[in-house]
């Protein structure tokens, strides 16, 4: 099976997914704002933000870490909570977190477009559409980390675009990866509005991820009928060499 | 406000827009009860819209993967598949049963009884019919656990959901990309779907 060539789709550039709707609709977004602590400190933020640093620096630490950001930076942030909910200010290492793989796959995507490598390629116009989408996770993301806090630098990526074959597997190997990352995350999310915008990101991963298996001859489900989860610093480890 | 034309015609009407889970859930069990009515009430509709715990959850799903389970191994052999489609139904029928085994598991694990298996009737005739409503239930299966999955208390059971909502996902897009339809029908992000949508979809293949 090759990649569907007549496969664009009308989506238009504003998606109407949850964590589109939490960025701009009002209600929504006072409500969210309210149930992650508006008051969170930049202390705090900085503490989360920290630790996500310095997971990305570290392969031996593990999703743990994640749970000591959330207690690190709960102070002061449980103003306004009625529901007795654990404050969402661990959601903001793991919103960076996906963000920075986000910000990895639509670079990626960008420079396999500009690469030239697909340029006669009936699979151009589907890397465009995964790129867009990619695209459209970053700027959801992004807002959700403008909310809780401070957002995850711009990482520079780094991809080896030899051949179109071997770009095809990485693309695989990266969507894969991707549908990891944020399976794993599911359990960690306190916020239920931020793990309702995750799943609907983790099945577009799932989709790529399928697809593009198929691309370069892989099974579409490789780990059978349950998706295998990563956790954070399996994943940070296996980006690290593609940022520059 | 705008609502995309999906391909799936049974995804149509799904507006979630603006509007918050809870009131989301609310409506969508309104709906379901003014579309299918007092006596057209399977015990799949009836228990769908007093879902709530944890094991009605489960039990919704494992309903879902009976039917996805039952399409692929009974539907799938006597249609008549060919090529791609037969082994593709082969293997995620597997898979499908596989779900069917752990959500079974996981209700019994958590002291609740298993839903019956329902009788499904599917109205496909050859591949080319096979493959669409496949499609779509694929499509639908995702939505479901995306949507019922923050409502899920047990962390634990949410990320078994996750690890098969993944397939779910993997399913949609490789019979997308094998009927040329859309691998990422709804854009850059997965609707939720209410158990109304849900049930709007599945609930006319269920018969008892």
């Amino acid at each position: 099976m090759s990649l569907p060539a007549g496969n664009e789709q009308d989506h238009a550039p504003e998606q109407d997914g949850a964590v589109i709707t939490l960025a701009r609709d009002d209600v929504a977004r006072k409500k969210f704002l309210k149930m992650a602590g508006r008051g969170m400190g930049s202390a705090a933020a900085a503490t989360a933000l920290g630790t996500f640093i310095a997971a990305c620096g570290s392969s031996s630490s593990s999703s743990k870490n994640n749970a000591g950001a959330s207690t690190g930076a709960s102070t002061g942030a449980s103003t306004g909570t009625s529901t007795g909910k654990a404050p969402a200010s661990g959601d903001l290492a793991i919103v960076n977190y996906a963000l920075t793989l986000e910000y990895l796959e639509d670079q990626f995507y960008g420079d396999v477009v500009k690469s030239g490598l697909f340029a006669s390629s009936p699979a151009l116009p589907t890397l465009k559409m995964f790129g867009q989408e990619e695209h459209e996770h970053v700027l959801a993301l992004h807002k959700v980390a403008m909310s809780l806090g401070t957002p995850a630098a711009k990482p520079m990526g780094k991809f080896p675009l030899k051949d179109a074959t071997s770009v095809a597997q990485l693309a695989a190997t990266v969507e894969n990866l991707g549908a990891a990352a944020y399976l794993g995350q599911a359990g960690n999310i306190k916020s239920p509005e931020i793990l309702a915008a995750a799943l609907a990101i983790h099945t577009i991963e799932a989709r790529h991820a399928a697809i593009l298996n198929l691309t370069v001859k892989k099974s579409p489900t490789p780990d059978g009928a349950f998706g295998k989860p990563m956790t954070m610093s399996e994943v940070l480890a296996a980006v690290k060499p593609f940022i520059a | 406000m705008h609502t995309e034309s999906i391909h799936a015609p049974e995804l149509g009407g799904v507006e979630i827009h603006g509007i918050s889970r809870q009131s989301f859930i609310l409506r969508g069990a309104l709906a379901a009860g003014a579309v299918y009515g007092a006596t057209a009430v399977t015990p799949f509709v009836s228990s769908a819209l007093a879902a709530s715990s944890d094991i009605d959850i489960l039990n919704f799903a494992l309903t879902l993967e009976y039917l996805e389970s039952n399409f692929y191994q009974v539907k799938g052999k006597s249609v008549g598949l060919s090529g791609q489609a037969k082994s593709i139904a082969t293997e995620f029928g597997d898979q499908e049963a596989q779900h069917v085994d752990a959500l079974t598991k996981a209700i019994k694990g958590g002291g609740g009884t298993p839903a019956p298996m329902p009788k499904f009737v599917f109205p496909v005739t050859d591949q080319a019919s096979f493959l669409k409503l496949a499609y779509t239930l694929e499509n639908v299966g995702v939505g479901a656990y995306n949507g019922a999955g923050p409502s899920l208390q047990n962390k634990a059971l949410l990320a078994a959901a996750g690890s098969i909502v993944q397939i779910e996902a993997r399913h949609a897009a490789t019979i997308g990309a094998l009927t040329m339809m859309p691998v990422t029908p709804s854009g850059a992000f997965d609707k939720p779907l209410s158990k109304a949508a849900v049930l709007k979809a599945a609930g006319p293949l269920i018969k008892a």
